[in-house]
């Protein structure tokens, strides 16, 4: 058969990416605290048990406060910088660009520690005791997610006919009232993909998160405390479960919402996640 | 306002960006309600000085009124001018009608008296009942169309042009010019065109100002222009012309000179729009101004036999390039495919009847 290879390839690669992830909703209603095959029963007092965890709760809303903030704190600054980019010329804009791409590439660990340093010594001087909470986790998490959401951003607004923008303040429009009728319209899908992507970054962001959490823990730092504990796996794989789904259902409402988009304004469909 | 005052008023004006002039010193007035173009090759600073109009680039220096009022300072959004952007700029999240209503949001107007004025807009455009048709699902000609009345319906006094026609295919480009000229007259505002197209510039304007490097070259009327060019990179630019080196040995109220090839000539100073000087010059003239005589025509004027090296044939014209005995370089000449008027061979042998009326001298 031609191309039977690669299709073996593909194939084996589709089961590498998704066996593990298959593996979690098996185990979570698996009746054994250890996981390992054979399997030893149906059950659904795992989710019980997760559902009995107050920490637990407590952790994922941490997480779910912190990533609104964090997404949406770092896709406000991706407008300015992806706005800045594309539409202004001014000395040092590549290296200051290059800059702020940087933490992309730079090593989490590196950052994380370098802003814990940072926070201690400024609260140091400002006389704070505690200064780790929410907050500390929130700005690392914006460090992180920035490039990401200017990456983003930037596609946005360098597709965006100039022209279109000068058209509004032609007809009578102000630079304000401008980017409120045409700009931000006309790049609401990428405010939405980027405010999408952040916030899954600071999900399951772990290494910014677990330097600079103070007592109230965020769900990955809450899960990795729970696996020193052997009995307590099985729950994680039932919340690992439940994070799946919703992973799908957020993802396959974003894509809706962008095949929306585009359909509204007649553009050609050059992508997207599904 | 009365008529003999400019609608617009340049004095001086200069762009630079650091050392790079894109406007050299613009001077020149254009009046109430004409069709005026800004005709050039690429880079000529044409777009830079509509951009200047209409508040989207400031000058380095120099004044610019229009209707009397110094726009120093004057931002883009109150202006009374409107522009029809080169990619028409249409808003692809509103329906025709949103795009076309867009400049009247901040005149507040009741929504049935909104909807009337959009109405008529699209009307006069020729888009009656697309009101509620998708932007994006538009054609380029309507879009054109749309990106007219919505800077028409705020009833602006001068509607600037960024090469509106260059996006369309020849024959939606010829209908629209047509279009152009029949609305500016109807709405009688002063219309001001950028293209890059002689055609198009001769075909529609009432004046036009042939720019290079930053500068006017000429302002003219078509014909003026056509047929009284001030130099040859004007005459180069505006459709074809023949050049031929000459001599001059005298200027005043008629000037005489040895053209190569036409022997000793006179023409009146008006025939010199560049100013004529004794010395080296060169003489032009268009392809359409002089005679190819075929059997039994009669030679008004002088002569010069030729031999056909080239014939194109156009079907209404024939155009061909015909070694003149004693000129160096070929010339092109047109002849009109008349009833029962043969076409010449390459190699035939002819001659060319021309008369001093056709000659353009430049010094």
């Amino acid at each position: 058969m031609k191309g039977g290879g690669l299709r073996v390839y593909a194939i084996c690669y589709l089961l590498f990416l998704y066996a593990p992830i298959a593996l979690l909703p098996i185990f979570a209603f698996n009746d054994a605290k250890i996981i390992a095959f054979p399997l030893s029963g149906f059950t659904t007092k795992w989710f019980v048990d997760m559902a009995n965890q107050p920490e637990l709760g407590k952790a994922l809303k941490t997480s779910l406060f912190i990533a609104v903030c964090a997404s949406i704190l770092a896709t406000i600054l991706g407008m300015f910088a992806a706005r800045a980019s594309t539409r202004y010329n001014f000395p040092g804009k590549g290296g200051i660009m290059g800059l702020i791409m940087l933490p992309l590439v730079l090593p989490d660990v590196i950052m994380a520690i370098s802003l814990l340093v940072v926070i201690l010594q400024v609260a140091n001087w400002l006389g704070f005791d505690n200064p780790l909470t929410v907050w500390t986790v929130v700005l690392g998490h914006v460090l992180v997610c920035t490039p990401f959401t200017i990456a983003i951003l930037n596609s946005s607004f360098l597709t965006l006919d100039r022209s279109l923008e000068e058209a509004a303040i032609d007809l009578g429009e102000t630079k304000l009232s401008t980017f409120r009728l045409v700009t931000l319209p006309l790049v609401m899908p990428g405010i939405i993909s980027s405010l999408l992507i952040a916030f899954t970054i600071s999900i399951d962001e772990f290494i910014t998160s677990f330097f600079l959490t103070g007592t109230n823990p965020t769900l990955p730092v809450y899960i990795f405390s729970q696996f020193r504990f052997p009995a307590k796996v099985p729950a994680m794989m039932a919340l690992g479960t439940l994070l799946v789904l919703s992973s799908i259902v957020l993802l396959g409402i974003a894509e809706y919402f962008r095949r929306r988009g585009i359909r509204r304004q007649g553009g050609k469909d050059t992508g997207g996640f599904l | 306002m009365s008529a003999a005052s400019p609608m617009i008023e340049l004095r001086d004006v200069q762009k630079y960006y650091g050392d790079y002039y894109a406007l050299r010193g613009i001077s020149t007035e254009i009046r109430q309600g004409e069709f005026f173009s800004l005709l050039g090759p690429s880079g000529c600073g044409k777009t830079t000085l509509l951009r200047t109009i209409a508040g989207f680039e400031a000058p380095s220096s120099g004044v610019l009124k229009i209707d009397g009022k110094d726009m120093d300072g004057v931002p883009a959004n109150v202006r009374p001018t409107n522009m029809v952007f080169q990619s028409y700029a249409i808003f692809p999240h509103l329906t025709v009608a949103q795009n076309v209503g867009f400049g009247l949001r901040k005149e507040r107007l009741a929504p049935d008296v909104q909807a009337k004025r959009v109405a008529e807009a699209l009307e006069m455009v020729g888009l009656k009942g697309y009101g509620d048709r998708a932007a994006h699902a538009l054609s380029g000609g309507q879009r054109q169309r749309v990106a007219l009345a919505r800077a028409l319906i705020l009833k602006p006094k001068v509607l600037l042009l960024d090469e509106p026609l260059s996006a369309l295919d020849k024959k939606m480009r010829e209908q629209m010019q047509m279009e152009l000229r029949r609305l500016q007259r109807q709405v009688g505002i002063t219309f001001i065109l950028v293209t890059h197209d002689q055609e198009e510039a001769l075909i529609m304007s009432d004046r036009i100002a042939v720019m290079f490097e930053g500068q006017i070259a000429q302002l003219a009327s078509p014909q003026q222009l056509y047929r009284r060019p001030v130099n040859r990179k004007v005459a180069e630019f505006i459709g074809v012309m023949n050049f031929m080196p000459a001599v001059v040995s005298s200027v005043g109220n008629r000037i005489e000179m040895d053209v190569s090839g036409l022997g000793r000539v006179t023409i009146p100073a008006e025939q010199c729009p560049g100013g004529a000087k004794t010395g080296e010059a060169s003489v032009g003239f268009r392809p359409e101004t002089v005679t190819i005589l075929f059997d039994g025509d009669q030679a008004k004027g002088r002569t010069v036999p030729g031999v056909v090296e080239e014939v194109e044939y156009f079907g209404d014209m024939t155009y061909y390039v015909v070694k003149l005995t004693g000129v160096e370089k070929p010339v092109t000449i047109s002849m009109r495919n008349l009833v029962g008027r043969k076409v010449l061979e390459r190699g035939d042998k002819t001659v060319i009847a021309w008369e001093e009326g056709s000659l353009v001298l430049f010094c």
